[in-house]
């Protein structure tokens, strides 16, 4: 536990982030198992002991400490968990020595909310400051240290030499300690035998289309729609759906999870059936529409009939067990179609193909959709593979105006008159690089508006629980947030660290599935100045 | 604004009411049959100095009483020696209307004392700044009775608790050790840290040479001049990168994160500090190697020496007064807390 704990130590005082994942990644690399894996879990928000809350820790502190005590240490460091380990009273006599992390994870998996109370404050006496840090705060499961899941599996990669696309397929369905994970990478053993689960797959993205054209010949055209991206997998008998980061939302769309009953990994755009949006088998709703469905646990059978959801598929990454992502896209798409009658009708569609006559033409169309809910047009090279994250110059996005762009929530500050109560002022940024290769967020703007009541409550909420950082009515969040930003034009300016200024950012739409580390950079937003 | 007893009852107030003759004010506190004031913010007549920290120690005063070592400190500072008054550890000095001072060493920096009043059998003693732990630069606090003790409470919550001075030092040594090719830069309070850190180091057997920011060149000249061995200094200036490789460079807090550090090869920030206890304090600083050391009291010295003074009430001057008032009414201790103007939050100490 001391070196989980000094590990935790140094990545508070670390800022950057290439530093950051030498230290997990050698961290990685000197811990046994299961203690490593266990400690990536707890790193990347992936343990949850029933037993232990915050609250937890109050009461345990309270019976210990003077209660008036106890608020003012609270207050004044901010934070539960680091109070808690400064106050806890040394023990008399003998203790056994430090507990190991997996050992840790044993007790605490162990405890019901009765023997929390006995059991809790005889492993909090074995540690130290910096050991009793590490344990609240892994047992309360919330590290909040700025470590993204998608960190520590880069850093994971890093360690053993592995590809981090290798690392993320493998990733989803296998449980802490990663036992499978470390065997593959670690020990030289066969990969996790991923043939007969419901696997998440890395997504294949796209880059913006920037000034440049594409040739249609070798460029096919579809609409981006506007909903969310899913991956809708059947294996093994089971069903799964997930968002773009890769979480698991079968449960909030049950409909959806029915209707796929053969083998099949699809990639498509989640909507909700309506009037709004076009298509071939009736129409999608707006966003709105989708948005009411979306980060439901259980859903109501009136839900289910007002707002039936449906998969709009763009491709399909694998067919009854056959991988099809080598495969160009053409040999894809017709497999495709071909597949689509074997499909519940109501429940799945195809995203058309925009026919032009050439690139100009297809400006043309692109200018002319009325619907607010396309986001614009996607191209897509017709001999791509479906390969994970964004590689250049296969596929493309192309959106419409205004200007948009993907940021990360980087620091929040009240508002004045009636949003004085709220964290309404938002500090976004930018990557000035590639994240994956320790580039880092960079401030491009603020926006104050855009939002609506129920979304200014989630950032407020999203702003006071991510609170990494406090410099007076500022509050710096751990950067997990990522929200599409609206803007009328970018100049370059030199008043400002990165070297531009937006004119009237507002926050277009909260984008909860996606990582942050596939938020925009730097280059694209310079690249959208007209100046 | 005169002190309001802050605490659960009113009969303090008499207590108070027989030490009439010493009034906590807003901008000081005042002896008022001698008209001296204790480290008043604002220019005096007669102004006893406890030490030489900027909010304890101004300037233009008539007439300055305070230890030889304050009084240079002071002449360094403002450049003026006007009207000083030097007194030493343990002499009694005679105010009008009847009031005897003396200066007891506080522990704190070179030259810092607590100032023992007395007056018609009354005995009050201002702390000023204080700490309780040994320190090679300047003498040791002393346990002297009194009836009033007026405490300072900067780090006056539990939390507080300052680990053993030779711990911060092994961390230090391992980090500069561990990165030949780097540099530490220490951030550190001028006047007293920065002599303690390197006093501390040359004790934990580090004798390279340490480097200093100009900053720090003439306080570190002053120290030796009172005879505390520093080792080998040299100044950041007259040194290249290359030089400084696997070296300790001490610098002002204010420092640490500005243009002046690209001249250094590769610095790993520290910061020597009493708030790098805590987590936040450290990274809203961008510190990358917290060293918590403190040249005040921490949580259980203050305590402590409240319980060994044993006075029959003890006033709170400045710091997080609150929790030292409700360990005094946990205790039933007599305590008030004064609420004073002009002493900062020592954010760097
Ligand atoms: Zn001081
Ligand atoms: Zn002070």
């Amino acid at each position: 536990m001391q070196q989980f704990a000094a590990l935790l130590d140094a990545l508070v005082y670390t800022s950057s982030r290439n530093a950051k994942l030498a230290l997990i990644a050698d961290y990685l690399r000197q811990t046994p198992d299961p203690d490593r894996g266990w400690a990536l879990a707890a790193l990347t928000d992936g343990l949850d002991f029933k037993a232990v809350k915050a609250s937890t820790i109050r009461n345990l502190m309270k019976e210990r400490v003077d209660p008036v005590l106890w608020s003012l240490n609270r207050d004044f460091v901010g934070d539960t968990a680091e109070t808690a380990s400064l106050l806890w009273p040394n023990p008399v006599g003998e203790t056994l020595p430090p507990p190991s992390v997996s050992e840790t994870v044993d007790m605490l998996q162990a405890m019901n909310r009765t023997s929390v109370v006995t059991e809790l404050p005889r492993l909090l006496d074995r540690l130290d400051v910096s050991g009793r840090y590490a344990l609240i705060k892994l047992a309360t499961g919330a590290m909040r240290i700025g470590i993204s899941a998608r960190l520590g599996k880069v850093a994971f990669a890093q360690s053993f030499g592995v590809s981090v696309d290798d690392v993320e397929e493998y990733w989803h369905g296998i449980a802490p300690p990663y036992s499978e994970l470390f065997d593959w990478a670690a020990h030289g053993k066969a990969p996790p035998d991923t043939e007969n689960m419901p696997l998440f797959r890395p997504f294949m993205l796209a880059h913006p289309l920037e000034d440049g054209t594409v040739d249609l010949a070798d460029y096919v055209a579809e609409w981006k729609w506007d909903g969310i991206r899913v991956q809708l997998v059947h294996a093994g008998g089971e069903t799964r759906l997930y968002s773009r980061s890769g979480d698991d939302i079968t449960a909030t769309f049950p409909e959806m999870a029915e209707a796929l009953t053969i083998p099949a990994v699809l990639d498509g755009e989640l909507l909700v059936q309506g009037q709004h949006q076009g298509g071939e088998a009736g129409g999608a709703a707006s966003f709105n529409a989708l948005q009411q469905r979306l980060g439901r646990k259980t859903v109501s059978k009136k839900m289910l009939s007002e707002l039936p959801a449906f998969v709009r598929l763009y491709d399909a990454l694998s067919l009854e067990g056959e991988d099809l992502r080598s495969l160009p896209w053409e040999q894809r798409r017709q497999r495709l179609e071909s597949f689509l009658p074997r499909l519940p009708a109501p429940r799945f569609d195809l995203s058309q193909i925009v026919e032009a006559r050439d690139f100009a033409h297809l400006a043309q169309i692109r200018e002319g959709t009325r619907a607010d809910a396309i986001e614009g047009l996607m191209l897509k090279r017709r001999d791509s593979p479906y390969v994970a994250g964004r590689k250049t110059g296969l596929w493309y996005k192309w959106k419409r105006d205004p200007l948009l762009i993907d940021c990360v929530l980087m620091y929040a500050q009240r508002g004045s008159g009636k949003r004085s109560s709220f964290y309404s002022d938002y500090t976004f940024g930018c990557w000035d690089g590639d994240p994956d290769q320790g580039a880092e967020l960079l401030p491009v703007g603020k926006a104050y508006s855009g939002f609506t009541d129920e979304e200014l409550k989630f950032l407020d909420k999203h702003v006071r629980q991510h609170t990494i950082n406090r410099f007076g009515p500022v509050r710096e969040t751990d950067k997990s947030l990522t929200f599409e930003v609206a803007f009328d034009s970018v100049h370059l300016s030199k008043r400002h660290k990165s070297g531009l200024a937006m004119r009237f950012p507002r926050i277009h739409r909260i984008r909860k599935n996606k990582p942050v580390h596939e938020a925009d950079r730097i280059d694209t937003l310079r690249a959208m100045v007209r100046d | 604004m005169t002190a309001e007893p802050v605490g659960p009852s009113s009969h303090f107030l008499s207590m108070s009411a027989a030490f009439s003759w010493i009034r906590p004010e807003p901008h000081g506190i005042h002896i008022v049959p001698a008209n001296c004031w204790i480290d008043p913010s604002r220019a005096v007549d007669t102004a006893l100095v406890t030490h030489g920290h900027a909010d304890h120690a101004r300037g233009g005063h008539g007439t300055t009483i305070a230890t030889p070592e304050t009084l240079a400190i002071m002449k360094l500072r403002y450049n003026t020696a006007e009207g000083a008054q030097p007194v030493h550890y343990g002499e009694v000095t005679k105010l009008p209307g009847g009031v005897q001072a003396s200066y007891i060493p506080a522990g704190h920096v070179l030259g810092s004392a607590q100032i023992l009043l007395e007056h018609a059998g009354e005995r009050v003693i201002i702390t000023g700044d204080y700490k309780r732990r040994p320190d090679p630069t300047c003498p040791p606090f002393e346990v002297t009775p009194c009836d009033i003790f007026i405490t300072e409470a900067t780090f006056g919550l539990p939390l507080f608790t300052h680990p053993p001075i030779e711990e911060e030092m092994a961390k230090l040594l391992a980090r500069l050790n561990a990165n030949p090719e780097a540099c530490v830069l220490v951030g550190a309070y001028a006047l007293g840290k920065a002599q303690r850190v390197i006093a501390e180091l040359r004790r934990a057997g580090h004798t390279d040479p340490i480097y200093l920011h100009g900053a720090m060149e003439k306080m570190c000249r002053l120290y030796e001049e009172f005879g505390v061995d520093l080792g080998e200094l040299r100044l950041v200036a007259d040194h290249t990168k290359e030089e400084m490789r696997g070296s300790i460079i001490i610098s002002p807090p204010s420092t640490l994160n500005d243009r002046w550090s690209r001249r250094l090869p590769d610095p790993i920030t520290a910061m020597a500090s009493g708030w790098m206890r805590v987590r936040q304090r450290a990274r809203q600083r961008n510190v990358e190697l917290p060293l918590i050391i403190s040249d005040h009291a921490d949580w259980n010295e203050l305590t402590r020496t409240i319980e060994e003074v044993n006075p029959q009430e003890s006033w709170i001057t400045h710091g997080r007064e609150e929790a030292l008032l409700r360990w005094c009414q946990l205790h039933q201790r007599r305590a008030r807390a004064l609420s004073m103007v002009g002493y900062e939050d020592d954010e760097d100490d």
